[in-house]
């Protein structure tokens, strides 16, 4: 029972991490048709930025300039570089987002060195929230759950309550009636597009000193929050919300598993033959392989139900 | 006609010709390391140390006339782009190879560097191995032209083992460590010795993880605290050692970890005060040894790069490269490879012998604790943490060997 909780626990603060982290780029995605091939590289500059920024004006200032800073920067990106490229359909949006992600980590590498930063946990939170069986559970993990949530809370009063969100919706399917309103349709998505970098900042910003700020830390994300939005459905929030926390979930208590195919036959008394058991992979466990088990859901997924859990497209 | 001056000037010139029996020489050896990604704090401080050694050579003319430099290349932890830069190492004239962060890529470069050796006669390249510890680089895959300064995995848990021998605490043992070759040895050699010298004690887990990709390890924290284990071992080193640590420390696990690696950059500082007398780790040397050998050499280089000094295995290698090209009159990779073969000498931890079965240097090993600095058994302190090591045993350098399977191809 301690062990489900604590497990349960800490694979929801990943997964809400993990949803911070795809929401942007489910957003730029279901607004503009524009698969954000450098998102992850805005979560590593969130990360950098409130590195930089915390080290001069402390954490909190870092919190809100940060992700302000990303979205400036992705909006300026949308407005000088994306535009002129969509002309070209698809493929050129693609590879410019392809060739952004590199130049972000180069830039990273110039300004901060190619070493982790020693960027921190604020003091407040660098403590225990509360304990349960003796297990304690750190402050800045509740602080990453309830950023995600409000997060999640504020994009849709956003989306749906207020014009703006109407305008944004509208301007998805109807583009040319939105423009022939009066409504700037360029600069609305140019707000999307910043709006989902700036998410990524964020994310940036509260996973960076969590775990470790380094330029390979884009890298090590960028596939997962794909897995997370392909399984979740291409454009649908509440698709990568509910993927997150399943691969949160299930990342985590894999690790617990110590199966094996070995294991299991022996458990229904089978004999195994002898070529099958000098096999290594017959004595895998699910917790040695529980990093590539969002990829084989990926996989699943695309072959039982491609657009995704809740998606709405047919891609 | 003459004057004192010009008789002085000619005389001395004639002096200057006639002095240098051998060309001064430039030992290049080229550093090809993890100096990118998670790793990159542990190669950074370790190509420092290289060059710290180097300069501290030079001007000590450890090797006679002979000088060395370091170069750095990243090899980002890939034994691919190990090898590449291996390649180019070779065509831009380095003869010699240090490299020492993962086993992986250290078997990668015994493999290309014994094919080169081979093709190549008079072009030899010889390989420095500072700190990659699988054993099977000096057992069954043993070169000659690989010289490792570190003591392997199973040295240093034989060490470790034998001072868990005594500890009673000890009931229920949990190990984790990388899924590569040096993590399944680290945990295969700690399940043999235990069972060896404690039969009694339990093993209540063995768990492997990706090496460099796990961010949390909040889920196997809560895994070893739901198996019950008092003792952690782990061969982990740098970023996920400090990693793991800090996540047992959020979630406030009791257990004690014995580790090999806690010395590496990061990892003090994830220590912190939490770990006081509960981190053990079994290392070649400590600052706070015995007699403070080498506190020279730490206080310098934390005037210098505001770091720790903690891979002596660069100043014994650089002090056996010197010694071996000082006496053999040579800076010929293949001449100093022999003189090396077999050689004694006194390093920081004592007297040390590169054996000349296996190119395994023979060292005393210390198993130390965490301890604050208290000004008298620990002196120097780790990353401003305010805690160092303290010796809890120093094991001899006979006790600490380990016997070799290599059957090593020596060239005429």
């Amino acid at each position: 029972m301690e062990f489900t909780l604590i497990t349960l626990l800490n694979g929801l603060s990943y997964g809400l991490l993990l949803f911070l982290l795809s929401a942007g780029l489910t957003l730029i995605f279901s607004m503009m048709g524009v698969l954000n091939f450098a998102h992850a590289s805005f979560y590593m500059l969130g990360a950098y930025l409130a590195y930089a920024i915390s080290s001069h004006t402390g954490y909190w200032t870092a919190l809100f300039m940060a992700p302000a800073l990303t979205g400036i920067l992705g909006a300026a990106i949308e407005r000088f570089g994306l535009r002129a490229v969509r002309r070209h359909g698809h493929l050129a949006e693609l590879l410019f987002t392809f060739g952004l992600s590199y130049l972000l980590v180069e830039f990273v590498q110039l300004a901060w060195g190619r070493a982790a930063v020693p960027y921190q946990v604020p003091a407040v939170l660098d403590r225990p929230l509360f304990s349960l069986y003796g297990t304690t559970f750190p402050a800045y993990r509740g602080f990453m759950m309830l950023v995600a949530a409000l997060m999640l809370l504020s994009i849709y009063l956003l989306l749906k309550k207020t014009r703006i969100g109407l305008v944004i919706q509208a301007a998805l399917t109807h583009p040319h009636m939105v423009e022939s309103l009066g409504h700037d349709v360029p600069r609305v998505t140019m707000l999307v597009f910043g709006g989902g970098c700036a998410l990524a900042g964020l994310a940036g910003v509260i996973g960076g000193n969590a775990f470790v700020t380094e330029p390979a830390m884009a890298a090590a994300v960028g596939s997962i929050i794909f897995v997370v939005v392909v399984v979740g459905g291409l454009g649908s929030l509440a698709g990568a919300f509910i993927a997150s926390l399943l691969i949160g979930l299930l990342q985590t208590f894999a690790v617990a598993l110590d199966f094996s195919l070995a294991g299991l036959l022996q458990a229904l008394g089978v004999e195994a033959p002898q070529a099958l058991t000098r096999l290594r992979l017959f004595k895998l466990t699910v917790a040695e392989v529980a990093p590539i088990l969002p990829y084989l859901l990926l996989v699943i997924v695309m072959l039982l139900r491609p657009r995704g859990l809740l998606g709405v497209r047919e891609s | 006609m003459l004057t004192i001056r010009a008789i002085a000037a000619v005389a001395g010139i004639g002096i200057a010709l006639a002095a240098p029996a051998a060309r001064a020489e430039q030992v290049r050896i080229a550093f090809i390391e993890s100096l990118s990604g998670p790793f990159a704090p542990v190669g950074q401080n370790l190509l420092r140390s290289w060059q710290s050694m180097a300069e501290l050579a030079n001007t000590g003319k450890w090797a006679g006339q002979h000088t060395f430099e370091v170069t750095g290349y990243d090899s980002k932890g890939s034994p691919q782009e190990t090898l590449i830069l291996l390649q180019s190492a070779i065509d831009k004239g380095y003869r010699y190879i240090s490299q020492g962060s993962s086993s992986a890529v250290g078997l990668a470069l015994i493999d290309a560097i014994e094919k080169h050796n081979q093709r190549n006669p008079g072009k030899e390249v010889v390989y420095l191995n500072y700190g990659a510890s699988d054993p099977d680089m000096t057992n069954a895959r043993c070169s000659f032209w690989h010289f490792r300064f570190d003591a392997n995995s199973d040295m240093k848990l034989e060490a470790l083992t034998s001072y868990m021998a005594a500890r009673k605490e000890i009931s229920k043992v949990y190990i984790i460590g990388q899924n590569y070759s040096f993590g399944h040895q680290v945990a295969r050699a700690a399940r043999e010795y235990l069972k060896q010298k404690r039969p009694d004690v339990q093993i209540v887990g063995d768990d492997l993880h990706p090496i460099g990709q796990v961010k949390d390890f909040a889920p196997y924290i809560a895994k070893i605290k739901a198996s019950g284990a008092d003792t952690v071992i782990t061969g982990n080193w740098g970023a996920d050692l400090a990693l793991l640590i800090k996540a047992g420390k959020e979630a406030d696990l009791k257990a004690n970890f014995y580790t090999l690696y806690a010395g590496t950059t990061g990892v003090p500082t994830a220590i912190g005060a939490a770990g006081e007398g509960r981190m053990r780790t079994v290392a070649y040397w400590h600052a706070n040894n015995e007699t403070y050998s080498g506190a020279e050499i730490v206080a310098a280089f934390r005037k210098k790069h505001n770091d720790d000094f903690y891979g002596i295995a660069t100043y014994t290698a650089t002090a056996m490269l010197a010694k071996a090209i000082r006496e053999g009159g040579s800076t010929d990779p293949l001449k100093v490879a022999q003189r090396m073969s077999g050689m004694k000498m006194e390093s920081l931890n004592g007297e040390v012998e590169m054996r000349r079965a296996d190119h395994q240097l023979q060292q005393p090993l210390y198993v130390a604790s965490w301890h604050k600095v208290d000004g008298k058994e620990v002196r120097f302190g780790r990353e401003d943490t305010g805690y160092g090591w303290k010796t809890e045993k120093k094991i001899a350098s006979d006790v600490a060997s380990q016997p070799t399977s290599c059957q090593m191809k020596r060239p005429e």
